[in-house]
């Protein structure tokens, strides 16, 4: 394992552990999009583009945008 | 149960699934040590064989291609179920654009996001489609492309408004190319039939290595998936916004 596969291993487990540890939906999907750009990383520097090309557009693109879609409707439900 | 019994169960617990957990830890084979036969052997004969430089997109297109077929479906099954239970019900009703005020609509972009939005809907398209047309080349293919040329639809949503994704994703045209994606693939798995194979058989002629049009059947299935998982993820992004947007639950 080089040292950069450590650091970014570790990166995504620090930032795995703030997405959990967040309390705020809002909050918690944009950290959630930071944590799929790392998953990106780290599938380039295992050398695997095929798998970092399906994370980015995935991870860090489609679900952050479906979780705050979601809670779009949920937040306009509770304000009536 | 007391607090001090409860905690005394969870550490007996904890240091039974942590003991599990180190055990089966130590069993794993080293980081980066591959033993698999296969990934060994389809890196030396997948080139030669398919004639696709990319081995990923052979391996999922080609040499487990009926896995990869299922695989398609699970995400045309999450569109039908999103549009199902997206859909408007009893007691909702869609908000008709006169309803809005004038000048109380939906809040403007910001003129920086409309630029850079404007500005990268060109870019984003072509990249998509590059990266789709080289599945079979370089690294990406059907799956990634096809999200990516999706994820231009919703760009064009944050520039403008709802009314202008309506109107540049025409749903009934997405419908068309979600339905011609999904059946394409076992379509041309049948091709295989006609070559005297089985399904899926590579028959057409393979080309160069190295060529867009090499690989025979995988550029094809390639572009098959591509229209099928970007016309899906655009159909579940206007569910999602027609739901939060222009939906409206009934006043009491």
């Amino acid at each position: 394992m080089t040292a950069l596969q450590v650091v970014v291993l570790l990166l995504v487990a620090a930032t795995g552990a703030v997405v959990v540890s967040v309390r705020e939906p809002l909050r918690q999907a944009m950290i959630l999009g930071i944590y799929g750009l790392l998953l990106v990383v780290t599938f380039v520097v295992l050398q695997a583009p095929d798998v970092a090309l399906s994370a980015a557009v995935v991870g860090a693109v489609a679900m952050p945008l479906m979780i705050a879609l979601a809670l779009a409707k949920i937040q306009e439900r509770s304000d009536r | 149960m007391t607090p001090t019994g409860r905690r005394a169960m969870f550490l007996a617990a904890a240091s039974v699934v942590a003991g599990v957990l180190v055990w089966g830890l130590t069993g794993l084979p080293d980081f980066g040590d591959y033993h698999g036969p296969y990934g060994t052997i389809l890196d030396r004969v997948a080139v030669g064989e398919r004639h696709g430089t990319n081995v990923v997109t052979a391996v999922v297109f080609d040499y487990r291609g009926v896995d990869t077929m299922i695989e398609e479906y699970i995400l045309f099954a999450s569109v039908i179920g999103v549009t199902l239970l997206l859909r408007r019900q009893r007691g909702e009703r869609e908000r008709p654009p006169s309803e809005v005020a004038k000048g109380r609509g939906e809040p403007e972009p910001s003129e920086a996001a409309r630029v850079m939005g404007l500005g990268l809907v060109g870019p984003v398209i072509l990249l998509g489609l590059y990266v789709v047309a080289h599945g079979a080349l370089t690294p990406g293919g059907g799956f990634q492309g096809g999200v990516v040329l999706a994820t231009a639809s919703g760009l064009v949503f944050l520039t403008g408004s709802f009314l202008s994704f309506e109107r540049v994703n025409p749903i009934p045209l997405i419908d068309l190319a979600e339905g011609v994606g999904a059946a394409g693939y076992p379509a041309l798995g049948l091709l295989g039939f006609g070559g005297g194979g089985a399904f899926l058989t590579n028959v057409l002629p393979l080309g160069r290595p190295g060529s867009l049009l090499s690989a025979g059947l995988i550029p094809l299935i390639d572009l098959a998936v591509g229209l099928a998982v970007a016309a899906g993820i655009v159909l579940i992004l206007s569910e999602f916004l027609e739901q939060t947007l222009a939906i409206r639950g009934s006043r009491r």
